[in-house]
């Protein structure tokens, strides 16, 4: 066999290595997206698996115990609700009514464990709904305000 | 009235820039130099009317003229002014804009750096650089116009997003990616000019060297101060998240990077000729594919702030691109055969053929994993993602492959390495592989990969050092130079070979800061009343005080913590959480104390509103600041390999080589 032989051939070795190895990678680490609502129809055969959930924050759903750092929330595509927990805080973006993604495994009985909450940013602007409270506002009137000087 | 200058002056350059490439393409085809004079000169009026675009912009958004939609989005009359002339590059419109600034520029400067030595081959590379700032003059002119006015003009702007004023870091990463990504136009235009003349010999190669390490250069700075951006700002911890948007700039590093080393093979030994000019086509189509994907919107990012509808536009010119360059190069294969071959296994040309399939491979599973959501739901009609694992699982061995190469390449002999050279140039940095692992995984590092990036990041550096340590000491033999003198010198007498070693010496700090700050990381999340302290690793964290207070532009809420390390007090971290006007929500901006041995990153999570107790997220991670280091090593190393040469003595030359083979043997 000659130099150039050997070099196809062991350049088709790797070649072949290296597409077994995205293979098996994909297979291995592919995370279907899912709604409630489809999380509802697979039932019991999804649990224990994981997935990424993705829907709506419920208003008034959300609960966070700051001593345990526990949260738990309710998301919604608009038929189905699924119950969330995760341990640790709400990230920035995370709040009512807004979308958010969850990563984690579903427990089953409607309770889904996330690992990662993923909220939803948009650089759209949106003006502030009327009866809404600026953030801003909100904050100041709690927090004892400091000199500005620093 | 800005409006109306900005647009003409965009349009105006588009029709110079047809223009200008036509005028190249007829001039050299009939012979007229009159005509390729005047397409060399459209190169200069489109810079001169993308400056004056440029600058029109920066006025409109320094003087706060909100009657231009693009001010009224990115500016407000209470942002800074940083971050206001900043906001150039905030979003869409003006990145276009910066794009065909830096394209225009580039333009100009190969056609005064190289249009005297390649006067064949200029007129079709002008054409070519005229004909890519056409189409993003085209952007600029009607889909994405930077200048489009606002009526009625609002009283105050929107100002630019809260995450990319956050921090003054946000300066620099866009505009180094353009120039890296648009540094790849330069190399492309020179093939393309290539092909279309047929002279597929070592020309077009020889002028595109320094091109190509220059856009290198510039996407290496950018991918890592975006990876520090996002370390600094996003505030989760982390520095790279396989996110589509860095992954859109990490695959035309890695088929440049491919291109890099196997065009030393064409210089050395004229083969691969079509593989180079493939690699160059692929490398430039990935670069307009990155910003596809990051102003598209196709895929959800952290690093994309933006959405429009110029998608297709790009789909449609990347498919224009792929279907003209290789369709030139199908057509000239014939000119393209190798003239040199293989002569063994254990040899440079073999070392740069792995390098190059290994660099490939990584890139295509980049690909792969980054569109896989799209292709899935095109075929199965089920939208699945492969994340962080598949990356981990799939391009940690491959880059590990890399790093053995990495020390190997440049050490071992063309055509046939003897055993008795490998032994000489390898058996001291095996040894000191050996034994790093062996200490490592004394100290308690037990996985296999860990261990694996430390003793081959060892290895691959040692081959670099000792490189350099048997140079030194042959000049000195020599020349009686003293060591940093004989350091200088011998890098300046080869610039290319000790730049690429000092560029491998960088991503061994790189490979091992990464795979230490992962491995080694400590992570904790609590809730503490004032007073209370919380442990981890050497630190102790107390939680002082937080305080809200109102600046022009914001509202911070603002934490005060004593870190102590063996009881005693070494600093005082502020992380805070700012609310913008615009936002309804606030963004977090992390404390990090950064050391050489580890980094502690405080971030604020949450707070109750009587200030009593705050949340706070502690991490440590060790050798973070290697991996920004190493990224300065790199761009040293590439500055090095690119310094223009000076005059060099006839004798010294001949001195020089003489000593410059005996270190090497």
């Amino acid at each position: 066999m000659s130099s150039k032989q050997k070099l196809l051939l062991g350049a088709i070795v790797v070649a072949a290595a290296l597409g077994y190895l995205i293979y098996g990678g994909i297979r291995e680490a592919a995370v279907y997206y899912i709604t409630p609502t489809e999380l509802k129809e697979k039932g019991t055969s999804a649990a224990d698996r994981s997935f990424r959930l993705g829907g709506v924050v419920v208003p008034g759903s959300i609960t966070w115990e700051p001593k345990t750092i526990q949260l738990a929330f309710r998301l919604t595509d608009g038929k189905e609700q699924v119950e969330v927990r995760h341990i640790g805080s709400p990230p920035d973006l995370f709040k009512e009514g807004a979308g958010a993604i969850v990563e984690g495994r579903y427990a089953g009985a409607n309770l889904f464990v996330a690992s990662t909450i993923l909220a939803k940013h948009s650089e759209e602007y949106r003006p502030p709904q009327e009866g809404q409270v600026q953030a801003k506002e909100l904050y100041r009137s709690l927090i004892k305000p400091r000199e500005a000087s620093r | 009235m800005i409006s109306t200058l900005g647009r003409f002056s965009l349009m105006l350059a588009l029709g110079i820039a047809l223009y200008g490439a036509f005028a190249s393409v007829l001039g050299a085809r009939r012979n007229r130099p009159a005509l390729i004079e005047s397409g060399r000169s459209a190169a200069f009026v489109v810079l001169g009317l993308a400056s004056f675009a440029v600058l029109l912009m920066e006025a409109a958004l320094v003087g706060r003229d909100f009657s231009i939609r693009y001010v009224a989005r990115n500016g407000s009359l209470g942002t800074p002014l940083f971050y206001t002339i900043i906001a150039l590059w905030g979003a869409l419109e003006g990145s276009i804009l910066l794009w065909i600034w830096i394209l225009a520029l580039m333009t100009v400067l190969a056609v005064v750096i190289e249009g005297r030595r390649n006067r064949e081959l200029m007129p079709y590379a002008t054409a070519t650089l005229l004909s890519i700032s056409a189409f993003f003059l085209f952007l600029a002119a009607f889909p994405a116009n930077p200048f489009a006015p606002l009526f009625p003009p609002p009283a105050d702007g929107r100002g630019p997003n809260p995450l990319l004023q956050n921090h003054p870091l946000m300066a620099i990463p866009p505009p180094c990616l353009y120039a890296g990504y648009v540094g790849w136009s330069v190399p492309y235009a020179f093939a393309m000019a290539a092909m279309i003349k047929g002279r597929l010999g070592g020309e077009w190669i020889r002028t595109v060297r320094r091109w190509s390490i220059v856009a290198w250069g510039f996407l290496t700075v950018g991918i890592i101060l975006g990876g520090w951006w996002s370390y600094e700002v996003l505030g989760w911890g982390g520095y790279w998240a396989w996110d589509p948007v860095e992954n859109a700039s990490l695959l035309p590093w890695l088929t440049g990077t491919a291109f890099l080393h196997s065009v030393m093979i064409q210089e050395r030994r004229q083969m691969l000729k079509v593989w180079n000019l493939a690699l160059i086509i692929t490398t430039f189509a990935l670069t307009i594919f990155g910003t596809f994907l990051t102003r598209s919107g196709i895929l959800s990012s952290v690093h994309a702030f933006s959405e429009s509808t110029i998608g297709p536009l790009f789909l449609v010119f990347i498919g224009v691109i792929l279907f003209v360059s290789f369709g030139l190069l199908v057509y000239r294969s014939d000119g393209l055969k190798a003239e040199g071959d293989i002569d063994s296994l254990v040899s440079r040309e073999s070392a740069f053929l792995m390098n190059n399939l290994m660099l490939l491979g990584f890139a295509f599973a980049v690909f792969l994993g980054t569109l896989f959501p799209l292709l899935s739901e095109a075929v199965r009609g089920v939208k699945v993602s492969v994340g962080e694992p598949f990356f981990n699982k799939v391009n940690v061995p491959i880059g590990l492959v890399l790093i053995f190469l990495m020390g190997v390449g440049p050490l071992i002999a063309w055509r046939r390495a003897s055993f008795e050279s490998l032994r000489r140039n390898f058996s001291i940095p095996l040894l000191m592989a050996f034994l790093v692992t062996g200490l490592t995984s004394f100290l308690g590092v037990r996985e296999l990969y860990p261990l694996l990036a430390f003793g081959l990041g060892v290895f691959a550096a040692a081959t670099v050092i000792q490189e350099f340590f048997r140079g030194v000491r042959t000049r000195r033999r020599i020349t009686g130079e003293a060591y940093l003198v004989a350091v200088s010198n011998l890098t300046r007498r080869s610039r290319r070979r000790y730049g690429g070693l000092i560029v491998h010496l960088g991503v061994v700090l790189v490979v091992i800061g990464i795979t230490a700050s992962t491995v080694f990381k400590l992570e904790k999340e609590v809730t503490l009343q004032r007073g209370e302290s919380l442990r981890l690793g050497r630190y102790q964290v107390r939680f002082d005080d937080l305080a809200g207070w109102h600046e022009p532009h914001r509202f911070v809420v603002e934490g005060t913590f004593t870190v102590f390390n063996a009881n005693r007090k070494v600093a005082e971290m502020r992380p805070s959480k700012r609310f913008y006007p615009s936002e309804q929500q606030p963004i977090g901006t992390v404390d990090v104390r950064s050391t050489p041995r580890e980094d502690l990153y405080l971030i604020l999570s949450s707070f109750t509103r009587d200030g009593a107790s705050a949340t706070l997220k502690m991490m440590i991670r060790p050798l973070v600041m290697w991996i920004w280091i190493g990224g300065a090593v790199m761009a040293l190393g590439a500055l090095v390999a690119i310094w223009p040469d000076r005059r060099v003595v006839a004798t010294e030359v001949s001195k020089e080589r003489v000593a410059w083979q005996a270190g090497r043997s």
